[in-house]
């Protein structure tokens, strides 16, 4: 994975809460099997007409947000199917970090295994961010992961949490499934243990 | 030692290793794998040149993509679906993992399969690339869906790494009223607490209404937990779930079995054990319930109007206006004159055995609404089997129903089992979002015996009226 340091570039707003999975990547784009290229149909549903052609009212179609890098979105952003498309989806497109006031837990597990920022801010803090992510191409922000700090383009500085597992795996590009084999030891002895203590499982 | 939940039991139980920072390795007993959340995965163990770690553990069988008409058996028409389907059939065969590939009777939705299969048991954690794993919560197992990287993860080591939820207990005190049934109440709760009501925690429903429930009723208010946004939901095992797995093809047998129920019954909350939230609901105030909107917390009483989006605070004012266009309604207009044209019983919410019963003793002898489309899909072939045997697939087929065969069909419509824009939907399944099943569609979600109603009068229907 590739490490994630600073992000510093436009933000998007969608205020809208509840945004599910389905509305991030509809079913039709599950029926890949590999994980790359979904990028141009993220959003598809809100993104595009039915009949083709782009919705030119939708945030990501407008010139000042097609090279968004952070999206700062409604409360309870990723509810819904665990599709990992979702994720796939929006860091094909380039999107880096996604702030919002609360993820469902599947999504945001899901964000960290694929090199995507997912910052929970308090409410009033989300208030800011929105505002400035309305500005446009030129309000840039930044979002610093190793000083855990989002900088807007007015310079006030928000201080955010991570979990310190979480931001040493990103900060490194480090891959889970090495780090867990590294402990192989105890999962063996675990399974010979359970398998005494509880054999019909 | 200090008093514990459920929840905190089953976890201490499966911890393989904890770091300093509380990270632990959680121990997977059962990991179930479908076609639409695994290529990746498999993929990814291929090029790593790793093995999936505790083949014996893992059972997977195709459900989201397979067509539910007859025909299937000729093979799947959509290439992509085709070329998904034929990949897990691959990657069951190359890592050797339990399988039930699409024509055999026992294939269905991955967790109606599980606990019918009786790999699903008490005391286990159990995970899937789908967020709907927290059904198998019903049997006290410590179940949800995971991410096809996590996937990845699970098939290589057998564990997740995890932080431990907070505790919250859903109480449904009391009795249930006529024509009340699980979904009414697993729908009634997300009303109460939102969709992020549950983030963070893991749920335990208890309370006497909930003991009353059969497995299947029990499944469905689980299944639901995550509608909620909790990472799971639990219901401690009793008599009921030991009758229920006794004899199943994977269930313990013998000395096995004694050794397992005794482990069992100490799987139950303690007194004074602590929840960080507790959530109470008296079954008797549990009325039939729909949803008006595109979350699933958008629920009232079938005997309600559509609500005033004014009437909500904050970033709920702008998503119910949304959804109230979106879903064609008017502020103020009775739920029950809500006008359908799709009729859709399944899904592993709603497609076991009782609630085809449920809805077949409301259809007997009734036909649905002239120009109506509604379909069963029951939740496995065995479920579809003994439908036949109980003479229930004759009651919806002389209604008027599609009978048809097991799969996730118009729950998500990956299928060929679409709505098409406008039309709308009273279906027994799960999610009302925006274009779930089709673009353009709508979905009101209600209990069995509520969509058969829906479906003899063609408008939402307070099932009561028919009993």
């Amino acid at each position: 994975m590739e490490k994630f340091d600073k992000v510093h570039g436009v933000a998007a707003p969608m205020p809208l809460i509840n945004i599910d999975t389905d509305m991030i990547i509809p079913k039709v784009h599950l029926k890949t099997i590999k994980r790359s290229g979904l990028g141009v149909v993220l959003f598809d549903e809100m993104r595009y007409h039915q009949h083709g052609g782009e919705n030119e009212d939708f945030v990501l179609n407008k010139p000042a947000y097609r090279q968004t890098e952070i999206l700062v979105a409604g409360d309870n952003f990723g509810c819904g199917s665990s599709r990992e498309h979702a994720p796939w989806a929006i860091k094909d497109f380039g999107i880096k970090v996604v702030i919002s006031t609360s993820f469902a837990d599947i999504f945001f597990n899901n964000c960290f295994k694929n090199g995507i920022l997912p910052i929970v801010v308090e409410e009033a803090h989300h208030a800011i961010l929105m505002e400035d992510a309305h500005k446009g191409e030129n309000a840039r922000m930044t979002v610093h992961l190793e000083d855990q700090q989002i900088t807007t383009s007015d310079g006030v500085v928000i201080e955010f949490s991570v979990d310190p597992h979480r931001k040493h795996c990103l900060l490194n590009g480090l891959d889970d499934i090495g780090l867990t084999m590294e402990k192989d030891h105890h999962i063996d002895k675990f399974e010979d243990h359970a398998s005494q203590a509880r054999p019909w499982v | 030692m200090s008093p514990k939940t459920l929840y905190d039991k089953i976890w201490d139980d499966h911890v393989a290793h904890e770091a300093d920072d509380g990270t632990c390795l959680l121990y997977i007993d059962r990991h179930l794998v479908h076609e639409v959340t695994s290529p990746q995965a498999f993929e990814g163990l291929r090029m790593a040149g790793r093995p999936v770690r505790a083949p014996e553990k893992t059972i997977a069988v195709p459900d989201h993509n397979v067509p539910t008409t007859a025909d299937r058996v000729n093979g799947i028409e959509n290439p992509e679906s085709r070329i998904q389907v034929e990949a897990l059939d691959k990657n069951a065969k190359d890592f050797g993992i339990h399988y039930y590939p699409v024509n055999d009777v026992r294939q269905g939705i991955v967790h109606i399969v599980g606990p019918e299969q009786g790999w699903t048991l008490p005391g286990m954690t159990v995970v899937c690339g789908d967020s709907h794993t927290a059904t198998h919560g019903a049997f006290g197992a410590l179940a949800h869906g995971i991410g096809t990287s996590e996937v990845e993860h699970v098939l290589a080591t057998q564990t997740l790494i995890q932080k431990k939820s907070k505790n919250m207990k859903v109480e449904i005190t009391g009795k249930l009223q006529p024509g009340v049934t699980a979904k009414d109440i697993t729908l009634a709760v997300i009303g109460e607490t939102g969709t992020a009501g549950g983030t963070g925690y893991v749920i335990e429903y208890c309370g006497e209404a909930i003991r009353d429930l059969s497995m299947e009723g029990r499944m469905t208010v689980c299944n639901m937990a995550i509608e909620g946004g909790a990472r799971a939901g639990l219901i401690a095992p009793d008599e009921t779930t030991y009758e229920y797995v006794k004899g199943r093809p994977h269930a313990p047998k013998g000395a096995q079995w004694e050794a397992a129920l005794t482990w069992w019954k100490t799987l139950f909350t303690d007194d004074d054990a602590h929840f960080d939230k507790v959530i109470t609901l008296r079954g008797e105030d549990i009325a039939p319930v729909v949803t008006w909107g595109t979350s699933p917390e958008d629920v009232l009483p079938i005997t309600a109007t559509v609500p005033n989006p004014e009437d909500f605070e904050g970033g709920k004012v702008d998503a119910a206006r949304r959804s109230i266009e979106y879903m064609g309604l008017e502020a103020g207009q009775k739920l029950s004159d809500v006008e359908i044209d799709t009729v859709f019983i399944g899904s592993c919410t709603n497609g076991r055995i009782e609630d085809l019963r449920a809805a077949a003793e409301i259809l007997k002898g009734k036909k649905v609404k002239d120009g109506m489309r509604a379909m069963v899909v029951p939740g496995s072939g065995l479920v579809r089997a003994q439908a036949e045997e109980e003479g229930l697939a004759e009651i919806f087929k002389d209604a008027g129903f599609e009978w048809r065969l097991a799969g996730c069909s118009m729950c998500l419509a990956m299928n060929p089992d679409q709505l098409q824009p406008g039309e709308r939907c009273a279906a027994t399944s799960n999610r009302n979002f925006e274009g779930r099943q089709g673009r353009g569609g709508r979905t009101h979600l209600l209990s069995p015996a509520m969509a058969a109603a829906a479906a003899i009068t063609g408008r939402l229907t307070d099932v009561r009226e028919l009993m």
